[in-house]
């Protein structure tokens, strides 16, 4: 079914600053005076634990995304990408952070878990973006910008110019980190270009 | 009333920075409440203004919270009362009776649900409680309609003189979109207390009086939510879809041109126009999360129209409705002929990542010791972060604000032979802890009482309470003696330790185990979150390789600052705060501060 709008579904580890991703598409949709819906985690789920946040781009009804249904994936973290990859549509793209930190269950409890050529190899079978944004984040000068990185990369995908995701990420982020943000942006928007499609 | 600046303005906001904004347009003068999910967000909107003209609180407990609002609205004042479901469980004595009393000052009381229970103990829905106490209760199903309803519920409080009821959804609340914002209004209202003896001193002769008006208004209060469009039918066809709140929006995206849709959107409903509407109809079919509060009362005027929903098993009576699950009760119910979601199936035995401590919470160094010390004891716990401590094995029950200390010394008098050891953090030791500590002190428990001490009300969104040293708005104010409070309760063994210290925690616990009579163990010690937000450093620790053992102590202890590394050898990641703690119980001394070179 195509579902209306586009649906775009961030998802990464508390902490690592979906909220803030999810405002800067939010802020874009404004300056483009286009209806945007979202959803996201607050309280105690958010303690180092996985989450998630959607926004339906000309989005008129609901907030949540069905299953299948995500027109964009952005992940911060590579397992978190695997864990909601079922959320894609068949035509979907997914921008993965190759980044990947394991939960402290896995060593406390000895559970099994995959590691990076294993679940990279298990999201091929999607269009697939994968790069290093906390690397790319620190050669922008902060590693902290590591989300506005991966918006960067997902700017080719996104129904959005880059012209108002710079904007949101300037009327976004704190006046402070301006200046690194939109480095970090343009590093990854670069990054996204020349990945494989 | 004096107007600023701007007027309309197009905004992406959180449903709760919305419900914040329409309340500066009412405009609001006095607000009040106690930090739940998914309620919060809208007084830390409100006392983080650089100008207000209203008076902003954190009270200690949703009873106390509603209570001072009531009378600033008793002194013809515009009231805020925010709170989460299980909090106007707190507030009912009050909220009861205020039905009674009315108001003169605009009320509203803003208990937000949680379907699914995403940060909740229960799925209980506040609708049924505007039922019971016979007010208003007004439920949005989009974001701007949260927002125009919390700007309009004032304004009807005071045309019913009852308090209203404003019930967002977590998927309202912790929803975002497109919003159109009215202006900021800057208030000049004046209290004023009208001394009425017959409207505020509920005494039997005055409260049978007050309840008989109170029923008088309800059919005026049916007819007025009529009037004033909250509910609304378009007829399409021979089918209905009747709806509430989120439900609406799912149900909208999907519904077939030819299907009648309903949206209930206020509370009380009005029979006859409810019966109207249904009556044009062969089927009817109520979609609505929790209580089939609009169902019953569907059921109650449809005559023989078959009506379809929760009491058949149409509709699930528990958790959260979405798209797809809209859709699959819309094909059971033949409404359309296939589900428009596609099924998907998510990647099996991926490990789960819950929630968790963080790295140098001293929740987890404060069990940690409590573990070493009481290794065979029963755990009551409360409602905060340290709830997380269940996975570390030291959380046995919780069930509602204060019930670690009163759960304990029920259990200890009970006979249970073990020794029973309970947890409590401050905020939810003032809200309703005090009471359980003085009663069990009274009547002589043998129990540990650890508070939790971190100085703030972390889980919300690290709101201050009276134990942190300033009030809502940023005013210092005498943080109260945990200590005292609980010499006050007659309780003569209190010790304060720092979680951070193992050893001096180690021996509190068991000076506290060697005696009778309830033992209150005060752990410490900064939130790690507030403490890095102050600015607070401490060095990173590193494990030496070739001392580390492989020994799975610290591993154990479950940091998420701690990994397991080549050789099953502890290596410390980025997270790790300094609290030090690993390193006082690494039996190898593998574990090091890092010298900075």
């Amino acid at each position: 079914m195509s579902m209306q709008g586009y649906n775009v579904l961030i998802v990464g580890i508390g902490g690592q600053g979906t909220i803030l991703a999810s405002n800067i598409l939010g802020e874009a949709c404004i300056i483009e005076g286009r209806h945007v819906k979202g959803a996201e985690t607050h309280g105690m789920a958010q303690r180092g634990g996985s989450v998630e946040s959607h926004i339906r781009i000309d989005g008129l009804f609901g907030p949540l995304i069905a299953p299948k249904t995500a027109d964009l994936l952005i992940a911060f973290d590579l397992l978190e990408a695997l864990r909601y990859s079922h959320y894609l549509s068949t035509q979907g793209e997914m921008i993965a952070n190759r980044h990947l930190v394991l939960p402290t269950s896995v060593y406390t409890q000895n559970i099994a878990a995959p590691q990076e050529p294993e679940i990279i190899a298990a999201l091929k079978k999607y269009r697939l973006c994968a790069l290093d944004a906390d690397q790319i984040a620190q050669d922008a000068g902060s590693p902290l910008s590591a989300n506005v990185v991966m918006l960067g990369a997902a700017s080719h995908a996104l129904p959005l110019s880059p012209a108002s995701l710079l904007e949101a990420v300037r009327r976004s982020v704190p006046k402070k980190t301006v200046e690194v943000n939109v480095r970090a942006f343009e590093k990854g928007r670069n990054a996204g270009g020349s990945c494989q499609r | 009333m004096v107007e600023q600046g701007w007027t309309m303005e197009e905004r992406y906001l959180l449903g709760n920075e919305a419900i914040a904004h329409a309340c500066i347009e009412a405009p609001v003068d006095f607000v009040t409440g106690y930090p739940g999910t998914p309620s919060s967000e809208v007084i830390d909107v409100l006392r983080s203004q650089e100008k207000r003209s209203s008076y902003i609180e954190w009270s200690v407990n949703e009873k106390v919270a509603l209570e001072n609002a009531l009378a600033a609205a008793w002194c013809g004042l515009r009231a805020l009362c925010t709170m989460k479901h299980v909090g106007l469980n707190v507030a009912a004595d009050p909220l009861m009776t205020s039905a009674y009393t009315g108001v003169t000052g605009g009320f509203v009381i803003m208990s937000a649900d949680d379907p699914f229970a995403h940060s909740s103990q229960n799925e209980q829905d506040t609708r049924c409680y505007a039922h019971f106490a016979k007010v208003p209760c007004l439920d949005p199903s989009t974001i701007q309609e949260a927002h125009d309803m919390v700007r309009d519920a004032f304004a009807l409080s005071e045309e019913f003189c009852l308090p209203v009821i404003f019930r967002p959804t977590t998927r309202i609340c912790h929803s975002k979109g497109d919003v159109i914002l009215g202006s900021p209004v800057v208030s000049n209202r004046k209290a004023e207390f009208k001394k009425d003896p017959r409207q505020y001193v509920v005494i039997p002769a005055h409260t049978r009086i007050l309840h008989k008006k109170l029923n008088e208004k309800q059919s005026v209060i049916k007819k007025r939510l009529v009037e004033l469009g909250y509910n609304t039918c378009e007829i399409k066809g021979k089918w209905l879809v009747v709806t509430s709140g989120i439900a609406a929006a799912y149900v909208r995206e999907i519904l077939p041109d030819n299907v009648s849709f309903m949206k209930i959107g206020a509370y009380p409903i009005d029979e006859s126009w409810l019966k109207s509407f249904v009556r044009k109809h062969d089927r009817v079919i109520v979609i609505e999360e929790l209580s089939p509060e609009v169902e019953d009362q569907v059921r109650q005027v449809a005559g023989d129209i078959p009506v379809y929903g929760k009491k058949d098993g149409y509709v699930p009576l528990e958790g959260e409705l979405s798209l797809p699950v809209v859709a699959a009760i819309m094909v059971k119910a033949g409404i359309i002929p296939q589900n428009p979601c596609p099924d998907a199936v998510p990647v099996p035995n991926l490990p789960p990542r819950p929630p968790i401590l963080c790295a140098g919470c001293l929740h987890r160094a404060t069990f940690y010791a409590i573990r070493r010390v009481f290794n065979d004891a029963i755990y009551p716990s409360d409602i905060g972060c340290y709830t997380l401590g269940l996975q570390l094995g030291v959380v046995d029950t919780t069930i509602c604000m204060g019930a670690s200390i009163t759960v304990a010394s029920g259990i200890a008098k009970s006979g249970e032979p073990r020794d029973v050891v309970c947890s409590i953090g401050d905020s939810t030791f003032l809200h309703t802890g005090i009471q359980g500590l003085l009663n069990a002190v009274y009547n002589n428990a043998n129990i540990t009482v650890v508070i939790l001490d971190n100085r703030i009300t972390a889980m919300t969104g690290h709101q201050p309470n009276p134990n942190t040293g300033h009030t809502a708005c940023g005013i210092e104010s005498n943080p109260v003696s945990l200590e005292a409070i609980s010499r006050a309760c007659g309780v003569s063994f209190v010790e304060t330790v720092d979680p951070y210290d193992v050893p001096s925690m180690l021996e509190a616990f068991r000076n506290a185990k060697a005696r009778k009579g309830v033992k209150v163990v005060i752990a410490r010690q900064q939130c790690v979150i507030s403490a890095r937000r102050a600015g607070i450093k401490r060095g990173r620790f590193s494990v030496a390789l070739d001392v580390c053992t492989s020994c799975g102590t610290c591993i154990r202890f479950g940091c998420p600052a701690i990994e397991k590394g080549e050789e099953d050898k502890a290596r410390i990641n980025d997270l790790c705060s300094g609290c030090s703690v690993c390193a006082q119980i690494c039996p190898a001394g593998a574990i090091q501060r890092e010298v900075k070179r």
